[in-house]
């Protein structure tokens, strides 16, 4: 029995704390909120450095050839810090898919420039205010040529390629496209978090490449989003517990009343609720980080379950430290609300908890729970 | 990560499995949740500890000479893993095993424990815990029971409530106030009783679910041997924390209806011409609550992955109760409400029963060994390190401190 992560996997995880923390992670993200940017080149070159990107790329593509549990505890440590790059895109998404469905000559151009930074990718889903779905997908491909519009891309603009989910002839596929095609326009859009870019994608007759079975991709599609589902989850974790240190400490200091505020009830059993809520979610994604890097069948079931737990835990925890931090908490200057902000963009991105909850109960009537 | 055994655990749950195989039935989903609360039930519990006590099961962690196998922690766990699975009678010694056992093992003298942990692993001798009382429930500390000092003996006066089973024990444990003049934790001591003592009434408290598994008990002029103190003269409330410590470890997963049972109840039930599982607002619900239950049993992963490396398990198991007490509350609630104006009718159907025991016994779940707000206090105070309330009655003789209504 051994639900734990291994000692190495353990020095990664604190190395990159160490890493992250060194940066001033959290501060980084702050300033792109403030200048309205949407990458920190500087971080994103370093973690390129130290070989993040090619974590899961096998050696022979200039990879580390590390599996899955090493990403989930570098995720963890990204979420915490919030670390405002496009690792989430371009790793647990597109690189992901270039691994599992990739061609080998795709493989062999691509993931090698993934691992040296000259490659950045995301995926383009989202086309309206609404959930993405087999039926609604308008964007097309004809002759290898896409066209439509995508808006809500992550890191579009920062991207050099993206896998574009479109509809073609035999139903829907999953396309790479090279973003320094002429035919493409990238337009950065306003969010709600700006500490994280969101851009709109318009295709007019772009030039793609099929990856994985024609026809096949949105479950193919699926299977990744299962896949990310994990990591994300890690990263709502890693956010959960800054909320949560960062309510402690304040509710140790902030005095009222003659004492600590975190000597009232009804501060303990807030922080309380945080502690239970993470608990449930780190102990769930330990176990989905198991099925996935152990490719069990169990992972449909398992990742939705991390994934429900965590985003409930992130929504929580990053509610509760701004109700823990008073009117400070409600200031641009104190940083609960990049973390709130984070919180609502971990949990839309790779779709909201109501659909993962949909999700989950209708893999479990699949597996069938009794 | 993986989740198999080692050889050596692999072999020790082999061994259980094999032993429980010949002496008990695997269950059936629906007696996972029946409940039995009579007295037939009591002499199956003691005719199954008996077997498990003949067959070395009965306290595994214990020494050898107290009727254990000094088994490790993880091969407890297995045990009861395994056991878990079998329709058995539990439920009657979790308390004496679980509290007063530890307790006597830390404090009692060598003949003591030779005389009292045998016949208590065997089921034999049934003991209870006489903590709270009528004024004194989460702040246990506020016990204003009285014993007084008579020579080789104390004589004990006042009264305990919520205890579970004093009416079949024979044994108890007991914290009392020796000393009213001293501050609240500090003027306590700490006994075991012969439940059969003179002076003992024994009164069932009927519960909202009708049945009556707690008591009052009344001591009038009760003797105490001397030597059946545990602990100093004051140290009562040390050795009462001692055996806390132990009922939050004993009390853990509230047992009852589950996201299992929601849901496969779901799927057969009728919601207005659709099966119920077919409504948006219960799978959102058995999503929630199948989140939680995976929870807690990765979070028991977690605890044994520790275990099994030697490792001293973090806090996570803190969380259980909570967790699994409210489940089962809304769980009720659920089973009941969709069953719409018939789920107020008494039923033979095991299913239905089972939603309703579960309703009207998870408040008392949410209240046993430590209210959820206590578990709150206690997670946010050892686990977060907030610092403690500040109390009123600091520093006061205990005669002193205000009680307001008991």
């Amino acid at each position: 029995m051994n639900l734990d992560f291994s000692d190495d996997q353990k020095f990664l995880q604190s190395e990159a704390r160490k890493f992250l923390e060194k940066e001033d992670s959290i501060k980084r993200s702050r300033k792109i909120l403030d200048e309205s940017t949407s990458l920190d080149e500087d971080l994103w070159g370093k973690i390129v450095e130290l070989g993040w990107t090619g974590i899961r790329i096998p050696e022979n593509f200039d990879g580390l050839g590390l599996g899955h549990l090493e990403l989930c505890v570098i995720a963890e440590e990204l979420g915490r810090f919030l670390a405002p790059v496009p690792f989430s895109s371009s790793v647990y998404l597109f690189t992901e898919t270039i691994i599992k469905y990739g061609s080998e000559e795709l493989k062999k151009d691509i993931l090698p420039k993934l691992v040296s930074g000259e490659v950045v990718g995301t995926l383009a889903v989202t086309e309206d205010f609404m959930a993405p779905s087999f039926s609604n997908i308008k964007t097309e491909v004809i002759n290898n040529k896409i066209n439509g519009k995508k808006i809500a891309v992550p890191d579009a603009g920062i991207a050099t390629h993206s896998i574009v989910v479109c509809k073609s002839s035999n139903g829907i596929d999953l396309r790479l496209i090279d973003h320094k095609d002429k035919s493409l326009s990238i337009s950065i859009q306003d969010t709600v978090d700006g500490s994280r870019g969101y851009f709109c994608v318009e295709l007019d007759n772009t030039p793609s490449i099929l990856v994985g079975d024609e026809g096949n991709g949105w479950e193919l599609y699926e299977s990744i989003i299962n896949q990310a589902a994990v990591l994300f989850s890690f990263e709502q974790v890693g956010g959960s517990q800054a909320t949560l240190d960062m309510a402690v400490n304040y509710a140790k200091e902030r005095y009222a009343f003659g004492k600590p505020i975190g000597s009232f009830q009804g501060i303990k059993h807030k922080l309380a609720d945080m502690y239970v809520a993470i608990t449930l979610a780190k102990s769930n994604s330990y176990y989905a980080a198991w099925a996935l890097s152990s490719e069990s069948s169990d992972l449909p079931v398992a990742a939705a379950t991390a994934r429900v737990s965590a985003t409930k835990a992130f929504q929580l925890c990053s509610k509760e430290n701004i109700q823990t931090h008073g009117g400070n908490g409600f200031t641009w200057e104190y940083d609960c609300h990049l973390f709130y902000k984070r919180s609502k963009l971990l949990s839309l991105n790779i779709g909201s908890l109501s659909n993962w909850k949909e999700k989950l109960v209708s893999n479990l009537e699949k597996s069938n729970i009794n | 990560m993986d989740f198999k055994d080692n050889q050596e655990q692999a072999d020790f749950r082999k061994k259980c499995r094999q032993w429980l195989e010949n002496n008990a039935k695997l269950k059936t989903n629906i007696e996972k949740n029946n409940e039995f609360a009579n007295i037939d039930y009591l002499q199956a519990a003691k005719d199954w500890q008996k077997k498990k006590y003949d067959a070395g099961w009965a306290m595994l962690h214990w020494p050898k000479e107290y009727g254990g196998i000094a088994a490790s922690a993880i091969e407890r766990i297995i045990w009861s893993e395994e056991e878990s699975k079998f329709n058995v009678p539990r439920g009657i010694f979790e308390i004496g095993l679980g509290m007063c056992g530890p307790v006597m093992m830390e404090y009692a003298s060598e003949d003591q424990k030779a005389r009292y942990l045998p016949p208590m692993a065997e089921g034999k001798e049934i003991w209870c815990q006489l903590f709270s009382e009528p004024s004194a429930g989460s702040d246990v500390a506020g016990l204003r029971s009285k014993a007084v000092q008579d020579g080789d003996n104390w004589i004990i006066n006042g009264q305990k409530v919520w205890t579970s089973g004093a009416h079949f024990s024979d044994y108890g444990i007991l914290v009392v106030r020796h000393d009213a003049s001293l501050e609240k934790h500090k003027g306590m001591t700490f006994f075991f009783i012969d439940m059969k003592s003179p002076g003992i009434e024994v009164k069932p408290i009927k519960q909202i679910t009708g049945g009556s598994s707690f008591n009052e008990v009344y001591f009038n002029d009760v003797v105490i041997p001397d030597s059946q103190r545990l602990g100093e003269i004051g140290d009562g409330w040390k050795v009462a924390i001692t055996t806390l410590m132990n009922e939050r470890l004993a009390v853990g997963d509230a047992n009852g209806a589950d996201v299992e049972d929601a849901f496969r109840w779901a799927k057969g039930q009728d919601d207005l011409g659709e099966p119920l599982i077919n409504n948006k607002s219960v799978r959102s619900s058995i999503a929630d609550w199948y989140c939680e239950a995976t929870g807690l049993k990765n979070t028991k992963l977690r605890t044994m992955s520790a275990l099994s490396k030697g490792e001293t398990p973090g806090p996570e198991a803190s969380i259980t109760k909570i967790v699994s007490a409210n489940k089962l509350q809304d769980i009720g609630n659920f089973g009941m409400d969709s069953l719409d104006m018939a789920g107020m009718l008494k039923t033979d159907d095991p299913e239905i029963q089972s939603f309703q025991n579960a309703w009207l016994g998870a408040p008392g779940l949410r209240i046993a060994g430590g209210t959820d707000e206590i578990l709150k206090n206690i997670i946010a105070e050892r686990v977060l390190g907030l610092p403690q309330d500040a109390r009123a009655d600091k520093g006061m003789p205990y005669k002193d401190i205000p009680s307001g209504k008991v």
